[in-house]
This record gives structure tokens, sequence and C-alpha cells, in this order.
């Protein structure tokens, strides 16, 4: 046991307040993703086909577009937390683990990113 | 730093139906997050235009990615139902030994389902994965 007083051993280690951030962030993405993953599933099994000019036509819907970003803007900030924590269990040595985590997290935001733009680009881009 | 025990140790706990529908739902989010990437490919290649999405189109097609798709359906299946468990679970419900085995075979049984129904809705005469 140690003779130190709780205050001395919890000064300096930072604010408990944003202990539970992961956790909450997790479950708000959670809720979100089930109307959104949903209904990309549901829109994606009514296209008659997967050809170019269906998917353009279908991007160019406003609702289309807008869910898309949702559900790709979400899904990637639920999986970038999961994956975090899949990392932090079973990937041991510092090293290691620093540099898988650092990768997950680029990665995710590149994906992102890069799913978005597409997005926008084909929505507000020109008729075929 | 001491070696001290790790958790979650798998090796050690004994297979039981908490720890399976646990496991099950993180690798399934693991592949929905591989899956993530299949799907910003997909939207990326479809920016670049006709000839890129038809290429992308055709890598997409291989065999091999059939297993991926197969494994996506049931992966979205299992961590969409499971993952309504958890969030009933945060209320405080379900949470004692005999409620929690019940809704465990409720996860599978209707995962097991909605993957079916989904494998049939893009399987089904003229749906366009024929």
């Amino acid at each position: 046991m140690s003779l130190r007083a709780p205050l001395g051993r919890v000064l300096g280690h930072g604010s408990a307040k944003e202990g539970v951030q992961h956790w909450w962030l997790q479950r708000l993405t959670s809720i979100a993703l089930v109307p959104l993953g949903i209904g990309f599933v549901a829109s994606l099994l009514t296209l008659p086909a997967l050809d170019y000019a269906t998917l353009v036509a279908w991007l160019h819907q406003g609702s289309t577009a807008l869910g898309l970003v949702l559900f790709v803007l979400v899904a990637a900030r639920h999986s970038q937390l999961g994956v975090r924590v899949v990392i932090e269990d079973y990937v041991h040595g510092g090293g290691l683990k620093a540099l898988s985590l650092v990768i997950v997290e680029f990665a995710h935001v590149l994906l992102a990113a890069a799913a978005i733009f597409a997005i926008l680009k084909i929505a507000l881009g020109g008729r075929l | 730093m001491p070696e001290r025990p790790l958790s979650p140790y798998l090796s050690v706990y004994k297979f039981k139906y908490t720890l399976v529908t646990s496991i099950l739902n993180r690798l399934a989010g693991l592949v929905l997050s591989l899956g993530f990437v299949l799907l910003a490919y997909w939207l990326v290649a479809l920016a670049g235009g006709a000839r890129t999405y038809a290429q992308a189109r055709a890598l997409l097609a291989l065999g091999i990615f059939k297993i991926v798709y197969a494994l996506m359906l049931a992966a979205f299946a299992y961590h969409l139902i499971a993952g309504l468990r958890h969030l009933i679970w945060d209320t405080g419900r379900g949470l004692d030994r005999r409620s929690s085995r019940r809704s465990a075979w409720w996860v599978a049984a209707l995962s097991i389902i909605a993957t079916l129904a989904l494998a049939y809705l893009l399987l089904r005469p003229g749906a366009y994965a024929q």
C-alpha cells in the first residue's frame, strides 16, 4: 500500500472528464449507423444494375449522395474507433502497437476523404 | 514495466457463448472495416470515369471477391444485430445470465435469417449479381 495521498497520485494525470469519450462516440456512431447502414444496403439492392450509367444517375440524386456521404463519414469514424481497440488489445510491443495505430488512424481519414471526394465529384459533376 | 496479466487473453478462457458472441462481433467489425476499403476503392474508381470503372469492375468480379462479398453480407447482418443487443445492454437491460443467454440465441437466429435474406435479394432471378 502506498502512503501517498489520493490527491497527490492523481495530480498531473489530467482530468477524468474525457474518459468515456471513446465509449460515447462508439455508441453515437453505432446508433447513427443503424438507419444509415440499412439505407445504404437497401438503396444498393434496389438498383437495376451496377453499370457506370446507372450508378452515376443514382449518385446524382441528392438523397443518395447525402446519405452516402453521411454513411461514409460515420462508418469511417466507427471503424476507426473499433479497429483502434482491437489493435490496443491484440498487438503487443510498444513500437509495433504505435505504428499500427498511426497507420490505421491515417488510413481511415484518407479513405473517408477519398470516398467523400469521389461521391461529391460524381454528384456535382455533369450528367452523362 | 512489470509483466502483468493481459486481457483479453483468448487462449485461457473457457469457450462459451458469451465469448463467441463477443469475438464474432469484433471479427464482423473487422470484416466490415476491410469492406470499407473496397467501398472507397469502388467510389474512387467510379469518379475516375467510365473506363476506370470498367477496369475496377472487372477486378471486383474476380472469383475471390465472391467469398469477400459473402463474408461481408454475413458480417453486416451479424454486426448490426449484435450491435443492437449491445445498445440494449447499454440501457442496463438484459444483462442477467438468463436474458443474455436468450438474446445470444436471438442474435444467432436473426443474423442467419438476415444473411440468407440478403443473399436471396442479391441472387434472386433478375438481380444484378446474377
